[in-house]
């Protein structure tokens, strides 16, 4: 196990849900951006001296864009049924975590502001001032929500504690209290075209040297083309899919299927990140320029589908939004929804039988999905509701003869965030992430207690890198976290005459 | 003749209040635009689904019944109840009197009687349950108190302290047809109505107005088809508009 500064929780068989510790995690707060990153998106460079009529100003503002941010905050009843259902306050206890409670820190001001009660009556209905204290809870508390939509499930108004954070984020960027993670990368997205700041000669060698590593290792030449115009497909998948582990056996598996079935793809250096950290931010003018460059990409290569690697947000951006903020996509074939998912480009070709598969090359393997919590909750695959549960699992079952399911109140739209998702995924907030997984590697230590499960499988970015880093902090093998496409491509059989 | 003034003006100002203040806030709701497609899914597909799904929200309090068995059953009993002695009252303002009321009058007791223990349990769960404990609000509290103190009021009227439901009942005809009767000047008729006008007045303005936010939830009421159909709403279509012109140049194909 490795040695950390604050204490790991223990893993007890069944997820208890802890006492109220107040402030428990208020020492626990990401890096603020610096002015240069700040002011490269259009926010002021530091905390601006009228900041509270500028916030308030600011939430004015949003409350009058956004249906769901007046309705959220008048319909809550605080009927308590997301107070155990988010996974940082399941890890941390800290009451500031319950969905409800992380709503009230604007719920509150909203009320003294903007509603009647508040404004004569602020003490019985809670209301508060936006004084600095308040402020700086919020910069700490919305950067302790991973935007995963869990609480939304059970929340008799489908009240989404995201959305508020969203708001939350964007009323603290406006008033220069950007956060440092998300908006570096953001500034990399723009200038580079990836979220790594990976530029194009680079990731040119890295491919290359992708064909080589993939030639030697089953003596077929799997091509990894990139800005190749004229291609059927553009593959648009997280960055850290070029070189990260265990990521980057994703994109192999991807390679290894578009060459099985004879499409012809590629990448692109103009847009080589899937990833929206506009998103995260709740920033829709970031959103919808980090979109755009793919839909440029699209254009430019002429091609007829857009593909998505494994990439929890960015699919939801992708699926949910994109028509939205880049669309339509009429330029595009017409048979084929866009954009589509990479799982739902595989599935298809696996029913049709258009993929020779072994899936015994997986037999030392007993695998468990993790639904991720964008793709699970924020958008669809395939054509029926719930496609987005069946398809990776069916992917996976194909090319795998031992699959098992965590517990049912851990997976499919109750699933549990990784830990690292909405923007959270940096060491600043390290102990957030290690606490906020601790459901996850609850449900897992079951499965791998109770039926031998070796591995984990993804389809997301983020996911991979959260639990590379902290299943060993809970004594897990690393490499136990794999990409679904990782599973694919070590089944798929090459015709050795290639 | 003053007390049969001040509630029958109190009674109109309330159910003014409470048209007007709602109807306000909805037509306010639904001017805001919803820029994005952001159903929880697994969504349905089609409007119909979405109906379906809000009906299940509704009647069945499907999600909460997902997140809290405890506050589920509590909260179902009492609003279902609630709904039956509503239905009970309207023997106040039909005449004649319609039929299927008559038919659910002996129900009356008995739900009033739900609805109290229902509240009741919602109440001490505030109180006991730590996490719900700490997000409660004054006010969330005083709600519960005030509703019990309705249906507290109403069950006791109808069996221990007796009212003439004869005068009441001139009494709201009365006031619907802008002719005045006097009310029946029994204490706990009228604590029951001052409670239940207090009740109206601050329902536009307080969470009570989760009844119908709920359909505006984006969330729950959108169509999970953001692929088949692109969705643009408000400032959102102002900003995207010149993609009709791009699409229409000449599609390149390599």
């Amino acid at each position: 196990m490795v040695k950390q500064e604050f204490p790991v929780p223990v893993i007890t068989e069944h997820l208890q849900v802890p006492r109220v510790q107040p402030d428990a995690m208020a020492e626990t707060k990401p890096f603020v951006a610096k002015a240069e990153f700040q002011e490269a998106l259009g926010f002021p460079g530091e905390l601006v001296d009228n900041w509270q009529s500028v916030a308030l100003d600011k939430m004015s503002e949003l409350l009058g864009k956004y249906r769901a941010l007046p309705v959220f905050l008048d319909a809550c009843v605080k009927c308590g049924a997301c107070t155990d259902k988010c996974h940082y306050y399941l890890g941390t206890g800290d009451p500031k975590n319950m969905p409800v409670a992380r709503q009230d820190l604007m719920r509150n001001v909203y009320r003294r502001y903007f509603t009647f009660a508040g404004r004569y009556f602020p003490k019985l209905v809670g209301a508060q001032d936006l004084t600095e204290s308040v402020l700086e809870d919020w910069y700490r508390y919305y950067h302790q929500c991973s935007e995963c939509r869990r609480c939304s499930v059970y929340c008799p108004f489908g009240i989404d504690t995201a959305e508020i954070t969203m708001a939350g984020r964007e009323i603290l960027a406006s008033v220069g209290l950007g956060q440092k993670y998300a908006n570096e990368i953001l500034g990399k997205v723009h200038k580079i075209g990836n979220n790594l700041g990976l530029p194009e000669p680079a990731l040119a060698d890295t491919l290359t040297g992708l064909e080589e590593e993939v030639e030697e290792d089953i003596g077929v030449k799997v091509r990894f083309p990139l800005d190749e115009a004229g291609a059927d497909v553009l593959l648009v998948t997280p960055s850290a899919d070029f070189f990260a582990e265990p990521h980057v056996d994703g994109l192999i598996g991807y390679a290894k299927v578009f060459h099985q079935a004879g499409i012809r793809w590629t990448l692109s250096s103009y847009a080589s990140e899937a990833a929206n950290f506009g998103i995260f931010i709740g920033n829709y003018d970031q959103m919808q320029k980090v979109a755009e460059r793919i839909r440029q990409a699209a254009l430019d290569l002429g091609v007829r589908r857009i593909v998505i690697g494994e990439c929890g947000h960015a699919w939801r951006v992708a699926y949910s939004y994109w028509n939205t903020l880049i669309g339509p996509f009429d330029f595009l074939d017409t048979d084929y929804p866009a954009p589509q998912h990479m799982c739902e480009l595989t599935y298809d070709l696996i029913q049709r039988g258009a993929l020779t598969l072994d899936p015994a090359a997986n037999d030392k393997k007993i695998v468990t999905f993790h639904d991720s919590c964008n793709v699970s909750r924020g958008s669809r695959m395939g054509s029926t509701p719930g496609g987005q549960f069946t398809l990776p699992r069916g992917i996976i079952q194909a090319v795998c003869n031992h699959f098992v399911d965590m517990a049912p109140e851990t997976t499919h739209e109750q699933t549990f965030c990784c830990g690292g998702g909405g923007g959270l995924l940096t060491d600043d907030l390290l102990e957030l992430r290690v606490k906020g997984a601790l459901p996850r590697v609850t449900a897992l230590k079951q499965v791998v207690d109770n039926h031998g499960v070796t591995h984990m499988a993804a389809i997301c970015a983020i996911c991979k890198s959260q639990f590379s880093r902290v299943l060993p902090i809970y004594g897990f093998d690393m490499d136990m976290i794999v990409s679904v496409h990782q599973l694919v491509g070590d089944a798929l059989v090459f015709d050795s005459a290639h | 003749m003053i007390l049969t003034a001040i509630f029958a003006i109190g009674l109109y100002l309330a159910v003014l209040v409470l048209v007007v203040g709602t109807a306000f806030r909805l037509v306010h709701y639904a001017r805001i635009p919803v820029p994005l497609v952001i159903p929880t899914t697994p969504a349905p597909v089609t409007r119909i689904g979405v109906v379906a799904r809000l009906l299940r929200e509704v009647v069945f309090f499907e999600s909460l019944f997902k997140g809290s068995k405890w506050t589920w059953l509590f909260g179902w009993i009492f609003h279902f109840a609630m709904l039956v002695v509503l239905l009970e009252h309207l023997r106040y303002v039909s005449e004649p009197v319609w039929g299927w009321i008559v038919a659910i009058q002996w129900i009356g007791l008995y739900a009033g009687i739900a609805m109290c223990l229902g509240l009741v349990g919602l109440a001490v769960r505030r109180v006991v349950v730590d996490r719900i404990r700490y997000i409660s609000a004054p006010s969330d509290h005083l709600m519960l108190l005030l509703l019990i103190g309705i249906g507290a009021s109403g069950v006791g009227m109808k069996v221990f302290w007796h009212t003439d439901i004869v005068a009441l009942k001139a009494f709201v005809i009365g006031l619907i047809r802008f002719d005045w009767q006097p009310l029946p000047g029994d204490p706990v008729l009228l604590v029951h109505l001052s409670l239940v006008i207090f009740l109206m007045l601050i329902f536009p303005f307080s969470k009570l107005l989760h009844a119908p936010a709920v359909f505006f939830s984006p969330t729950l009421n959108m169509v999970d088809t953001p692929r088949e159909h692109r969705h643009v709403s408000g400032w959102g279509e102002t900003r995207t508009s010149h993609r009709k012109v791009v699409s229409q140049e000449p599609k390149p194909r390599g």
